[in-house]
């Protein structure tokens, strides 16, 4: 046992040491916080407000165009030819002029820009208009605004789980989202540390230094170690990451006192609220703060302990699992370019359970096929996870993780087998019928 | 008293038999050459002490116990293939490597300590492996594997890599390290090393144990009972108790290889001559392990 935390702390500490581990660690939060940062950033610098001159002539809109923060108006008098020549001396966006127009029929309103004006402010001109006219319309054809917006109908389902334990308010995109999220770092996790031990092993080969140290350790104890050691690299980087992360941007978020871009989901949501209406501008601030009830009460509504539980749990277990498997391919081959034709069966289940698990997992979370992937020591590190939020059942869960212990006692067992026997074979080039022999080879 | 005994062992892969029932004993505190052509099955042998593989049969006894893996311990094994981890600093790779062995931190550091400065390295303790010469690797994996005070050392060609200095370094500490009470084993081909440095020796070719046993009665039973002779006049070697079996003449200088025979003892051939010429040299020619080794090779491949 000794020996083997002797490994670990090594196989730990080079690693951590190593100066692409500090670098990843800390730019990796850092090119996070710029990602969300930066746009939000951007979108403030460019809010310099726009300042358009409107030469209404039509009479309709005289104080309806509301100034706004980042839209101002400036009403002129007179005839087009002199609002033209007022407008080339000023800084002003652009000039808009509303010929006498018929609100049944309102054509040849124009904006005039010293450069092309931009599609939003195009957009926000013809949005405001649009709205001005049909309430004019609505007011000669005596319908109330009022009344209208009190007509429209603006629907967000909200789903209710029954279940034994009451019912429970959910909001799939956030339980998909949960899970999501935890299968994809899971999934990264396998390949990149799995990666590193394969390296590992690969680099105790070609250094030579093998030969010495099994024979201080025995190879299974070094496998271990080397697996284990550089999941606590794994794990280090990975709460870094987290700790950094929020750390960075709460700090910047103070620092500029903005607010990061909204996430994806914010964005989604915002963008089913613009299709059900086209009152956005007054329906979305209500539509919103709705979501946002909806999703902050869904997230209360997850079960977290528990998804983190699994997290932790598929997250090791599915390392261990494919970590073994990945030190057998450096066990079996001379250098790096020779793991393809073994690299190949190792990354298929994983990328399968991958597309799977937000196609047809997602889709169907209690679906056959997610039932059985879930189930299946390979692929279910990934597509479990998915399932997790949306409740998987006890006897399903426990079957999952025990099959999973089961498959890397199983692999790493495999992989022992092959391991002891390719770490000290050099120069030969290595088929899986070759592998299958030194299962049951006695060393 | 034998630290290793090697009983019966024979060790078959997939495709070849590597020992084949070899057996002998290998005394405490000597240098023990474990001699053999590439591929003979040194290395299998060596693996099988060091515990690296297993023995299909036979037995092997360290220190009068049945090997087991808590001798590993007492065991130093330097590879024909050395290589250590070239990211690592010296300090630290052999602070490591002596701790893997079973030494406490504060005493793997005081016997850095002592050994750096046998070895006058210590302005590389901080430097990586990498950047060191291929020669003070050498030294460091040599370090590495005395560390740890063994009683068994193992070395695979120990000197291959070695500038002359530092093989001569080498060569003074593997007799200090015997000296101190260590046994040394000793796998080479390379036969000048073995007459300098062993005391027994154990040839093994073609997975077989050929011959073993000390040094100098290993040489005594190839002896031939010839003699060189060089002298002034002209040799001309009549009688049937000697044979001549070279001889090579000029400006009245000879010098002949002769054979005794019929039982005549050196002093016999002494009078013979100094009766005919005048002698100016008389040595017994004895077969150096480099002959008996490739004699023995020639004969079990013709055998």
């Amino acid at each position: 046992m000794h020996k083997i935390w002797l490994i670990i702390q090594r196989e730990y500490l080079t690693r951590v040491r190593k100066k692409s581990f500090i670098i990843m660690t800390f730019l990796t939060p850092l090119l996070l916080a710029a990602f969300l940062v930066v746009p939000a950033w951007l979108a403030t610098v460019s809010d310099r407000s726009d300042v358009v001159m409107v030469l209404d002539e039509s009479g309709l809109f005289a104080d309806k165009l509301e100034s706004k923060k980042d839209m101002q108006f400036v009403t002129l008098q007179g005839s087009l030819e002199d609002a033209k020549k007022i407008y080339q001396e000023t800084e002003y966006t652009a000039l808009l002029h509303i010929p006498k127009i018929n609100i049944q029929n309102p054509e040849g309103i124009k904006v005039y820009s010293k450069k092309n004006a931009s599609l939003q402010t195009k957009v926000r001109l013809e949005n405001m208009l649009e709205r001005e006219i049909e309430s004019q319309r609505f007011i000669a054809s005596g319908i109330e605004r009022e009344l209208l917006n009190k007509m429209k109908a603006s629907i967000s389902l909200t789903t209710v789980n029954l279940s034994d334990e009451g019912e429970k308010t959910n909001n799939a995109i956030v339980t998909s989202a949960a899970g999501l999220i935890g299968a994809v770092i899971i999934y990264f996790f396998i390949f990149l540390y799995g990666v590193q031990i394969m390296r590992g092993v690969i680099e105790e080969k070609t250094n030579r230094i093998i030969e010495v140290m099994i024979s201080s350790v025995k190879p299974f104890q070094l496998m271990m170690g080397k697996i284990v050691g550089i999941a606590g690299v794994g794990l280090t980087q990975f709460l870094l990451w987290v700790v950094l992360s929020s750390v960075v941007v709460t700090g910047v978020q103070a620092a500029f006192g903005i607010k990061p871009a909204p996430s994806p989901l914010e964005q989604y949501e915002a963008g089913r609220a613009q299709a059900t209406g086209e009152e956005v501008a007054t329906d979305q601030e209500g539509g919103a703060k709705e979501v946002v009830a909806d999703v902050s009460h869904a997230l209360g509504n997850l079960n977290f302990p528990l998804i983190l539980a699994c997290f932790l749990f598929y997250f090791l277990g599915g390392y261990l699992l494919y970590g073994s498997l990945f030190g057998a391919i450096g066990a079996a081959v001379d250098n790096e370019t020779d793991t393809q034709q073994f690299m190949f069966p190792i990354t298929i289940p994983l990328i399968i359970s991958f597309i799977m698990s937000y196609t047809v997992v997602l889709q169907n979370p209690d679906g056959p096929v997610a039932f059985w992937m879930s189930i299946i020591p390979f692929t279910s590190p990934i597509v479990m996870m998915v399932r997790v939020p949306f409740g998987v059942p006890t006897w399903e869960l426990l079957l999952s993780m025990g099959l999973l212990v089961g498959g890397f006692i199983f692999t790493t067992w495999l992989a022992g087998r092959i391991y002891r026997v390719g770490i000290l074979m050099y120069g030969k080039r290595v088929n899986y019928k070759e592998l299958s022999k030194w299962l049951f080879y006695r060393v | 008293m034998s630290i290793l005994k090697i009983e019966n062992v024979s060790k078959h892969y997939a495709n070849h038999t590597a020992l084949d029932n070899v057996s002998f004993d290998i005394p405490a505190g000597c240098i023990f050459g474990l001699l053999g052509p590439n591929g003979a099955g040194k290395t299998s042998l060596i693996r099988i002490i060091t515990q690296i593989t297993g023995a299909d049969s036979g037995k092997i006894y360290f220190k009068d116990q049945p090997l087991k893996p808590d001798h590993i311990k007492d065991m130093g094994y330097l590879p024909e293939e050395r290589g250590l981890y070239k990211k690592m600093k010296v300090g630290e790779q052999l602070l490591y490597l002596a701790q893997l062995k079973g030494l406490s931190k504060s005493e793997a550091t005081d016997r850095i300590k002592v050994w750096v400065d046998r070895f006058e390295i210590r302005d590389w303790l901080y430097k990586n492996i990498e950047d060191l010469s291929k020669g003070m690797q050498q030294k460091v994996q040599f370090m590495a594997t005395v560390l740890h005070e063994p009683s068994l050392v193992i070395l695979d060609e120990p000197f291959s890599g070695f500038d002359p200095i530092n093989a001569n370094l080498i060569k003074d500490e593997i007799l200090r390290l015997r000296d101190n009470g260590a046994t040394i084993i000793f796998s080479t081909h390379r036969m000048e090393s073995v007459e300098e440095l062993c005391d027994y020796i154990a040839l093994i070719n073609r997975s077989q144990k050929v011959l073993d046993g000390p040094v100098k009665e290993v040489k005594d039973a190839y002896k031939t009972d010839t003699y060189q002779v060089i002298g002034n006049g002209m040799l001309l070697v009549t009688s049937p108790d000697y044979q001549v079996l070279e001889q090579h003449d000029s400006h009245g200088v000879f010098r002949a290889s002769i054979k005794l025979l019929n039982d005549t003892k050196p002093n016999d051939l002494l009078r013979y001559l100094i009766e005919r010429v005048e002698v100016h040299s008389f040595i017994e020619l004895v077969p150096s392990i480099n002959d008996i080794f490739i004699q023995k090779v020639k004969e079990s491949h013709y055998a």
